[in-house]
This record gives structure tokens, C-alpha cells and sequence, in this order.
């Protein structure tokens, strides 16, 4: 049946470890991952509570095709309460790590209050201790993951561990996996770093197996990995160039946040493409992709690796960052590129390894270092704020330093951890931060993208692009092509992304998948591995039953219908260049149907019968 | 006409779709650590290559086996592990110059690559062709072909 059915809940506080079975009715309520930890999060915490404190609690979770042979079957999530947004948090990354928990025998580790040492977690299959990590303490996730290999002599162990920023209170950074995987949104590693807990070490060699039947889910993987194959973009264009295929689409939509999000198309967007990463250099001949990479099972294989030019003033003398390593995917290379001004590849592929090897996200990060250089070029803050960077747009080195003082939490880097909202309001400008509930947006400007920007507002982790990416429609015609102008249809549309992804958050598969299946494919493979009958209706009723609990714990936490807005510069500057020109966000066109179609209430609540049509209950704050 | 695996590391994105179908075969689990085919990441120079028994004619682990455990499959080619006769002595995978006889705590007896009895499962789900099952004779034939296009002036990558 997939589940390996047992829990494991680590007691950081007085360091007790417990084996449980999993809940199978929730099990069969939430299907695993992003939405199963989220239904035991809303039962064991207090939504109200710190999310830095130790009643918050920070689970690793895989899900039930986790670990399978279903391309992409190799996705684990972190949930927890965001110290970022106050919301629910659930960061999901690929590698290899989820794979190995789940073939240690774990659906899922529940880590409880706090450790009163710097500890890690060392698990293989059902031995799991707690190690002391002060040797490790204060060094990044490339060093920790050395050390922890050389301290077992086991090549094989797969580790997750976050960085220097998580350790001194950045509340960006994320836990990092296999080097250069990351559970990368929302501080989920900031978390992890409030637990005293440095890093998790796996080794499983038990294997999942239990699959309900074993011919039909081979059957069903097979014809799976053809449809990816056959497809343009899970076929060609996503191992080509990644999700860096997206750079120079997106920049001619006139969708490319630029300069803050002052405007809407880079000039230097070529210079930092996909395309851009293939392209020979000139000192050695050789381009910055060394090749693409699959994580866990994947047969897209849309990871980068890359190297950067040893003559580039970035590494100049710095022998350490010339090998490859995790290159620019298009979320990063927009944030901090396009969003700095910066087409400077190499300068990106070197802030890119920096992220990785210390753990934070470059999404929030690019966006944070975006609104300090204008709240810099405005004179809000000053060289003496900097320690004597010129923080300007376009300006690579001030990209380089800062990321590195970020990265160690040092100077004004303790500033950057802020992120964008608590730093814009510390020097005064509140309305400089490109934010929903805390959270940056990701790289689709809303103004060229309707629908993204109801998606963006009502994204139960903040703006985010991964919680309903209508993108796939309003610009790739997938399923079916819509106006990416028009905000007719719109709500209607936000739902269905958002529902479906949240299911295939919760499968254990990567929601990349989806450029070329749709449920249709899905919903077998489930279905074989599974016990219950996992049909695509079903799955859409488990997508909006985790959407309507995680509103609920939102609701919980305090945030109210006034959080599910979008900064003016969006709703009120019109896009001055592009197909979108002229236009804002016309967010009240579409939020207020938007509540309607999901069954809330015109304060956006949960009606009373949408709760119980899912068997919800309002939470008690 | 026996066929061999024929490997090419420069394909390889290091998925490990190979090690899951080998494991399931064997052991009925997607078990990685079960795998007769091991897919290596060497991260610094970011290549990733996939590794197996290339099934020796003179086979190394076939002659040191004290008990005649591991026998010559003339289908297959293949050297084959027979569980029931392996006493678990490891004397084959200290004599396996390459390392793709290994021993299994669990079952007490080493596993190796047997071909899948002539269907690998491996090759079958590598989803970018880096493990083929080709004529043993001519495993070299798609490169001579490519280097036969550079020599002529042609664009390998057509041919």
C-alpha cells in the first residue's frame, strides 16, 4: 500500500524517540506529505504559537509513491509554521533524501520542542540516535554534509542540514539536501536551527515495496514515463534548459519582474537564459551547463549543473567554488538577476552556490536584496548601512558581497535575513516590499499574468508560485490556453491549479510532472500503489480538503481577508513596456468570485458546509 | 548471438529509474541499495556513471567460488549466482578485479548481475538509452559510427 505506515517522533527537549503507526484514516483523508503533516501539524500545534519556539514542531514528510519507481517519485517535504509568514509552511524538495527516508522504513519524523545541545539526526532503517553537533555548529551545509560523511565513512548516507544563515536567525533559509537540493521557501530551515537540530543522516536499505498491485502500478509507471517522454517540455525542453526555458518566454510576455518589480521586461534577460547557459565562454571554451540531472526517479531531469568561469572576478583565487556544483534554475536566476538588474551569469552561478552551500532562498533573498537597492538608490538607507557597498541596481559586486555577508549572517547581512518586509519597514518603506503575508513573489509579474495574481494573494504560504501554477495555462496552453489578460475565468482556474497541485504535493511526485500529466496519469499510479480507490475526482476532493485546512490554520494564526492582497505598486502602477502595458493587477475583479467558488464565506472563511462537505472543523485559536 | 550491456556515462542523469527496476527484480522492493547496477555521482566534475558486472569470460568470481555457486548462463552469457549452493564465503567478491559481486547481509549469499536471463530491467527503464542491451560483438558500434560521420565531414548528432 505504499505507506510504510510508521511514524517516527523525535522529543528534541528531553531527546526520547517513539516508533507510531501512521493515521490511516487521515492517511486516507490527506494521501501523504505536504497534506497528511499538515493535518498533523493543525492537530498537535497551536497555530498561534512562535513559530521559533519550541511548541512549533518541524516534520519531514514523503509521500506515499516517495521512494516508488513513478518518475519524480522522490519528493519529501518540511512542514512547520513559518517564522516568515506566520502561515503554514511546506517546502518540498526533490534529490535524494526523501527517497532514502522513505527506504529506511519512514513515512514521516515528527521533531518536537528543542534540543538543549546542537544535535543531528543519524537514522539508518530503524536505528535512530541523536549525535552531538557542536563540531559542526557555525559551519555551512557543504562542510556539515563533509563531515557527517567522513565521521560514519558511509558514501551512501544521504544528508539534510541547513547553514550559517539558518544558525543566526535568517528567516529565509532553508534545509538543504544532497548538497545542493533545497526545502527552500518560507525559513522552514530557520526553524530546524530553532531546534538546535544542525542536520538529519539516512541510510535506508530496507526498500519500499507493499504496493497493492504490483503489475498494474508497473503498468501504470511505464505509461507514465512515456507521456513525460512524448512531451515537449517533460520531453525536451525541461532537460535542454531546464527551468531556465522559461527566461526569455516570460521576459517577452512582458511577465519578467524587473528592477523591484518597477518594471516588467529585462534587457539583460539573454544574457542570463537558459540558452545563455550552452553558450561557449570565451576564457575556456566551455559553456556554464556542464549537464542536466534528475533527482530521485526522475526521467525529466531538469536540474542544472554548472561550473563558473575560474577567471570571473567572483572566484578569482577561490579554487573552492570551481568545480560543479547546482547551477541557475529560473527561479533564481530571475531573483537574482532580473530583480537586481544584474545579467551577469556568472555572478549569478556563484551567488546561486552560495545559497546552497549555506541554505538560503535565492527567491526571497534576490527579492529582499532588490528592495534594499531601491530603498538604497532612494537614499532610505546609506553606505554607512551597507559597511560601504554601493548597493545599486545592476551592480554585481555588491550581489556577491552582500550574499556572502548574508550567507553568514555578518554585517549587513543580519539585515538581509530580515527579508523584504521587516527590512522595507525598518527603514520606512513598508510599500517597497514585493510581498503576500511576508512571503516575495516568485518570477511572474501579475500585471502580464492575471491569474497568477489572485494565485499570489490567496497562496496559504504567501506569494508563491508552486501553489497553483496557472502560468502552465495563461502562457504554455496547458491544459488548454487562456488569456493571460484577462481575469475572466480566472478564479475558477486559480481553484483547479491549486487543488490539483496540492494532491500531487501530497503523492510523493513532483508537481513538474504536470506539464505533461494531468490527473488522467496520476491517479492510476496512486491507485496501484495504494490502498482505496485513488480516482482523480478523489484527488481533487484530497486537493481542496489540504486547502481548506491549511486556510483554516492561517485563519487560526490570525490572518484575515485583508492579508489576501497584493502590494499597490501591482494594483495601482500600470506595466509601462510589453503586451501588458497599461495594465495592473485586477485583483477585485477576481477575488471576491474567487471566495465564492471555493465555498467561503465574502470574509473569506470556510462556510460551515464547505467544512463539513471535507469533515473539518473550525480550529480553536 | 549473446548481447552484453552496453553503457555510455555521457547520457546518464543519474536517476536511478536502473537501480529501482534491478532491485524490484531481484528482491520485489525499489531498493537502491539492492541494485546489481550501481550509478556513481562523481558531483565535482558533475557526471554520473552508471557501473555493472560486464560478465567476464574468464570470470574472476566463477573460478574462485569453492562450491561451484556461480555458473556460466550459455543463453545469456551471463555468470549466475545460485543462492541455494552460496555458502556466503565472499571469496568471489574479494576475486572480482571490478567490484560487481557484492554480499547481502540479509540473505547471507552475494548477489550479481545475471542479465535479467537476457531482458535487463535496467536498460529497459533508463529513460535517456545509457544502458543498452546490444550485440555483445559490437557494443563500440554507435561510437564507431559517430566517429565514422566526424571522419566524413557529417554531423554526427544526425547519424
Amino acid at each position: 500500500m505504499a505507506w510504510t505506515q510508521k511514524v517516527l517522533r523525535i522529543n528534541l527537549t528531553d531527546g526520547s524517540i517513539k516508533q507510531e503507526p501512521l493515521n490511516m484514516e487521515w492517511a486516507r483523508d490527506y494521501l501523504g506529505q505536504r497534506g497528511l503533516a499538515t493535518k498533523y501539524l493543525t492537530e498537535e500545534i497551536d497555530p498561534k504559537c512562535d513559530p521559533l519556539g519550541p511548541d512549533n514542531k518541524f516534520i519531514m514528510t514523503t509521500g506515499p509513491l516517495t521512494g516508488t519507481m513513478s518518475s519524480t517519485g522522490g519528493r519529501y517535504s518540511v512542514v512547520t509554521k513559518s517564522p516568515l509568514t506566520g502561515c503554514v509552511a511546506c517546502s518540498n524538495s526533490g534529490g535524494f533524501l526523501g527517497a532514502e527516508m522513505k527506504a529506511a522504513g519512514w513515512d514521516m519524523i515528527i521533531f518536537e520542542g528543542k534540543s538543549p545541545q546542537p544535535v543531528y539526526l543519524y537514522l539508518e532503517n530503524e536505528k535512530a540516535e541523536l549525535l552531538p553537533a557542536d563540531e559542526i555548529m557555525g559551519t555551512s551545509v557543504w562542510a556539515a554534509d563533509e563531515w557527517i560523511h567522513k565521521k560514519h565513512q558511509d558514501p551512501l548516507i544521504r544528508v539534510a542540514t541547513i547553514g550559517r544563515a539558518a544558525e543566526k536567525g535568517n528567516l529565509y533559509a532553508g534545509v538543504i539536501n544532497d548538497l545542493h537540493r533545497a526545502a527552500g521557501r518560507s525559513g522552514v530551515g530557520t526553524v530546524m536551527a530553532s531546534k538546535n537540530l544542525k542536520a538529519v543522516a539516512i541510510r535506508g536499505t530496507r526498500g519500499v515495496g507493499n504496493i497493492k498491485d504490483p503489475a498494474r502500478f508497473m503498468q501504470a509507471v511505464s505509461d507514465g514515463k512515456k507521456v513525460l517522454h512524448d512531451n515537449a517540455v517533460t520531453g525536451q525542453g525541461l532537460p535542454k534548459y531546464g527551468t531556465q526555458v522559461l527566461m526569455n518566454v516570460i521576459n517577452e510576455v512582458g511577465a519578467m519582474p524587473t528592477r523591484n518589480m518597477r518594471e516588467v521586461q529585462f534587457e539583460g534577460a539573454s544574457n542570463i537564459s537558459g540558452e545563455a547557459m550552452h553558450e561557449p565562454r570565451e576564457s575556456d571554451g566551455k559553456p556554464n551547463l556542464v549537464t542536466n540531472a534528475g533527482c530521485f526517479g526522475c526521467t525529466i531531469a531538469c536540474g542544472r549543473i554548472s561550473t563558473i568561469d575560474q577567471g570571473h572576478f567572483s572566484v578569482e583565487n577561490k579554487p573552492e567554488y570551481w568545480d560543479a556544483s547546482g547551477g541557475l534554475e529560473y527561479e533564481a536566476a530571475w531573483a537574482l538577476g532580473s530583480d537586481t538588474g544584474i545579467d551577469d551569469l556568472d555572478a549569478l552561478t556563484y551567488v546561486q552556490f552560495l545559497c546552497n552551500e549555506d541554505g538560503i532562498d535565492p527567491i526571497t533573498y534576490g527579492a529582499t536584496l532588490a528592495a534594499a537597492m531601491e530603498m538604497y538608490e532612494m537614499g532610505a538607507i546609506d553606505k554607512e548601512t551597507t559597511g560601504g557597498i554601493e548597493l545599486r541596481f545592476g551592480n554585481a559586486e555588491a550581489l556577491c558581497r552582500v550574499t556572502e555577508l548574508t550567507c553568514r549572517g555578518e554585517g549587513f547581512g543580519i539585515d538581509m535575513g530580515l527579508g523584504s518586509r521587516r527590512l522595507c519597514e525598518k527603514y520606512g518603506h513598508p510599500e517597497l516590499s514585493m510581498t503576500v503575508k511576508g512571503q516575495e513573489f516568485p518570477a511572474y509579474d501579475p500585471r502580464g499574468v492575471q491569474g497568477m495574481g489572485l494565485g499570489y494573494a490567496t497562496s496559504n504560504r504567501g506569494a508563491c508560485h508552486l501553489r497553483g501554477y496557472t502560468v502552465a495555462s495563461e502562457i504554455m496552453g496547458i491544459p488548454e490556453k487562456t488569456d493571460p489578460l484577462t481575469t475572466d475565468g480566472k478564479p475558477e482556474l486559480v481553484k483547479a491549479f491549486q487543488d490539483m497541485t496540492a494532491a500531487v504535493d501530497s503523492s510523493g511526485l513532483c508537481v513538474f510532472t504536470t506539464f505533461a500529466w494531468t490527473l488522467e496519469d496520476i491517479a492510476p499510479q496512486i491507485d496501484a500503489a495504494c490502498e482505496g480507490d485513488w480516482s482523480p475526482d478523489k484527488l481533487l476532493e484530497v486537493g481542496e480538503r489540504i486547502w481548506n485546512l491549511e486556510r483554516d490554520f492561517n485563519i487560526a494564526a490570525g490572518m484575515t481577508a485583508k492579508d489576501d492582497t497584493l502590494p499597490k505598486r501591482l494594483l495601482k502602477d500600470a506595466a509601462k513596456t510589453g503586451p501588458a502595458t497599461g495594465r495592473v493587477n485586477d485583483l477585485d475583479q477576481m477575488l471576491p468570485k474567487y471566495y465564492e467558488v471555493r465555498g467561503w464565506t465574502a470574509d473569506g472563511v470556510p462556510t460551515s458546509e464547505t467544512r463539513k462537505r471535507f469533515g473539518l472543523k473550525a480550529l480553536s485559536a | 548471438m549473446l548481447k552484453a550491456l552496453q553503457i555510455e556515462p555521457e547520457k546518464c542523469t543519474g536517476c536511478l529509474q536502473c537501480e529501482m527496476a534491478c532491485s524490484y527484480r531481484a528482491e520485489g522492493v525499489f531498493n537502491p541499495a539492492k541494485s546489481r547496477i550501481k550509478i556513481f555521482t562523481f558531483h565535482e566534475e558533475g557526471r554520473f556513471v552508471p557501473y555493472t558486472c560486464t560478465q567476464c569470460t574468464e570470470a574472476w568470481c566463477m573460478h574462485a567460488c569453492p562450491v561451484e555457486a556461480i555458473v556460466y548462463n550459455e543463453a545469456t552469457g551471463s555468470k549466475d549466482v545460485l543462492a541455494d549452493k552460496c555458502v556466503g564465503c565472499k571469496v568471489c567478491t574479494i576475486a572480482c578485479p571490478f567490484g560487481t559481486v557484492n554480499y547481502d547481509q540479509d540473505s547471507g549469499v552475494v548477489y550479481k548481475c545475471d542479465l535479467c536471463q537476457g531482458d535487463p530491467e535496467c536498460s529497459k527503464a533508463c529513460p535517456t538509452e545509457a544502458i543498452t542491451y546490444v550485440d555483445a560483438d559490437h557494443t563500440g558500434l554507435d561510437r564507431m559510427r559517430a566517429h565514422a560521420a566526424k571522419s566524413a565531414g557529417l554531423d554526427a548528432q544526425q547519424h
